[in-house]
């Protein structure tokens, strides 16, 4: 029996699944990709003779690897690589809000001090950023309180004030918050004026309506970039040594390939730590963009008919073909909530 | 529900307000006034200010010139002397507790389910107790016949069930005044009845009601007063069954052989 001469029902809308007038199952010879599988193959020998080429090569300094890769010195490292980007990233999306909060404002000189400030610290290198940090003591030696133009209250020397660490804190934060900013204003604005309107309408503060209508949908288109600042940041860290602030993970191997003359298994370890963190970090931000990106876009029927064998699950909904048609059309705008 | 003493102060009372949008006059020395417990409903064709005069009673438009008033309140200013001060933002908003607004695109908080769209706004703005809250919000919820989707959240509704969370979430604040915006006008043909029925209700009970809409029956039916309005002036207004029947002006007698 051929796929043509199977009989099509009188009645197609009538849809049974195991029934004896369905076709049979396509037996065609499928089509072939024969350069996908020679570039697939040249580049497998291609990685494979790299890493035979490496673990052979006296370069690398396998062994040193071996040594260093949990030294306490790297692993101590580590922790200040992870602490300065927690801390900064802290700091910067604190500021981010804020300057995105003061761009929208209505008053120009406000919005003007934060065009500014992204002017700046967007328009300079991070590094050449990190290294005027460093020659902040130099710069203000000291840090009064007081009148300006009178004698000070108070008056601090820079350097007993801040650490090199907070140095290099305030650095990556403050660069780091002029991205951030963008990425808040742009959630701001990707959220329906309709729905500042309705909360202003209810009699809502602004704050109230930021922080309970608008921030909380914004959070979605908030969250992935974030994420991607994050790993970003992580690896920002090792130009810390600009400052120069050499506890974190690449300036301590660095130091270390110093004393012991071989630079580059320490360079390995010190990206096999890096890649450890990051490879940490795009899993939580999977997960992250899974949970915010939840029912934008997807129609999910809020009835779970039984005829239709939707099973619900805790973090959401599989459902088979039939459930769909139990959709309206109205459904289809996004949320941001998990639905039991 | 009827309010028990219906004061002889009008509702909304406009008196020559005007409204530009840059050099666009869109609101041209408006008159009109709606009295307590009444049902004004505002037709013509789109851009002829209907939605900005609604939107200028809840002060989420300023006037420009003119005399608005609710409740024999000025709204948005305050005179004093023969001065007018603009109202500081925590006293506009005071002013709109007391105004409900229901938009032509429902505008419910997508992330919150139908139940806290209604309790959001008398626990933050009015600060009454979570569960006084929760308890009056099922009785609207079951006032427009939704009592059974209080867990849903928007997207999961269909949009005449978006529309009736919506005017429950309006009602939960108790205004004194509800301003329709176009509730209709964004809904499947079949899903119109359902919230204009709520819309109905609301009218018998007795709360007064500025309606924006082309829904001609629903107009005859429930408004005590109606106004056609064209290019930024009320062209024609009065008894719904006088309007309509028997236009007296061109202009409206061209829109309305159109929308009939």
């Amino acid at each position: 029996m051929t796929v043509s001469d199977s009989g099509r029902s009188a009645t197609p809308a009538s849809v049974s699944p195991h029934g004896a007038d369905q076709a049979e199952a396509i037996k065609a010879i499928r089509l072939r990709h024969p350069w996908r599988n020679v570039v697939a193959v040249v580049l497998m020998a291609m990685l494979v003779l790299f890493v035979i080429d490496a673990s052979q090569r006296e370069a690398y300094g396998w062994e040193n690897f071996g040594k260093y890769i949990f030294d306490m010195r790297i692993s101590q490292a580590a922790g200040y690589t992870i602490l300065l980007t927690v801390y900064s990233m802290i700091i910067a999306i604190i500021l981010g809000v804020t300057l995105a909060v003061m761009r929208l404002s209505d008053n120009p000189v406000v919005k003007g001090i934060a065009w500014l400030y992204l002017w700046v610290f967007r328009g300079t290198p991070v590094y050449v950023q990190l290294v005027f940090w460093g020659l902040f003591a130099t710069i203000y030696s000291t840090i009064d309180v007081g009148i300006p133009f009178t004698e000070p209250w108070l008056s601090v020397e820079t350097n007993d004030l801040i650490s090199v660490f907070w140095l290099a804190v305030i650095g990556l934060a403050l660069n780091e918050s002029a991205y951030m900013a963008e990425i808040v204003r742009a959630g701001i604005l990707s959220v329906d004026k309709g729905q500042d309107e309705a909360a202003t309408a209810l009699g809502m503060s602004w704050l109230q309506t930021m922080t309970r209508v608008v921030i909380p949908q914004a959070m979605r288109i908030i969250i992935p970039p974030t994420g991607n600042e994050v790993i970003s940041m992580l690896k920002t860290t090792s130009l810390v040594t600009a400052i120069p602030f050499s506890l974190e993970l690449y300036g301590r191997s660095r130091d270390i390939s110093v004393v012991i003359f071989d630079p580059i298994p320490l360079l390995l370890v010190a990206s096999a730590w890096y890649l450890l963190f990051t490879s940490i970090l795009m899993v939580g931000q999977y997960f992250l963009e899974k949970r915010f990106s939840r029912g934008v876009g997807q129609a999910r029927p809020e009835k779970t008919g039984t005829e239709t064998g939707v099973i619900t699950l805790k973090t959401g909904v599989i459902e088979t073909p039939g459930a769909a048609s139990a959709t309206d059309d109205s459904s289809t705008d996004p949320t941001g909530k998990e639905h039991q | 529900m009827m309010n028990a003493a219906v004061s002889d102060v009008p509702m909304v009372h406009a008196d020559r307000v005007s409204k530009s949008f840059g050099s666009n006059e869109v609101l041209k020395s408006i008159s009109l006034s709606v009295p307590q417990g009444e049902v004004m409903c505002l037709v013509g064709p789109s851009g002829s200010g209907k939605s900005t005069f609604l939107r200028c009673i809840n002060h989420l438009e300023r006037v420009d010139a003119g005399r608005l008033s609710v409740d024999g309140v000025l709204v948005g200013y305050e005179e004093r002397g023969d001065r007018l001060y603009e109202l500081k933002p925590r006293e506009a908003a005071r002013q709109r507790r007391d105004i409900g607004m229901v938009f032509q695109r429902f505008n419910l908080f997508p992330h919150m389910t139908a139940l806290e769209n209604i309790i959001e706004a008398p626990i933050r703005v009015n600060k009454v107790k979570k569960e006084a809250a929760i308890a009056h919000g099922r009785e609207l919820l079951a006032q427009v016949g939704l009592a059974e989707k209080e867990d849903a959240y928007p997207a999961h509704l269909s949009g005449g069930q978006q529309q009736r969370v919506a005017i429950a979430r309006a009602l939960a604040m108790k205004p004194k005044l509800m301003l329709f915006d176009e509730p209709t006008s964004a809904l499947d043909p079949e899903l119109v009845g359902e919230v204009l029925d709520v819309m109905k209700g609301l009218a018998d009970s007795g709360m007064t009601m500025i309606v924006v809409t082309h829904e001609m029956g629903f107009a005859r039916e429930v408004a005590d007063q109606l106004v056609f309005m064209d290019g930024g002036v009320v062209v024609e207004s009065g008894d719904p069954d006088e309007v309509l029947g028997n236009p007296q002006h061109q202009r409206t007698k061209a829109f309305l052989s159109k929308v009939l």
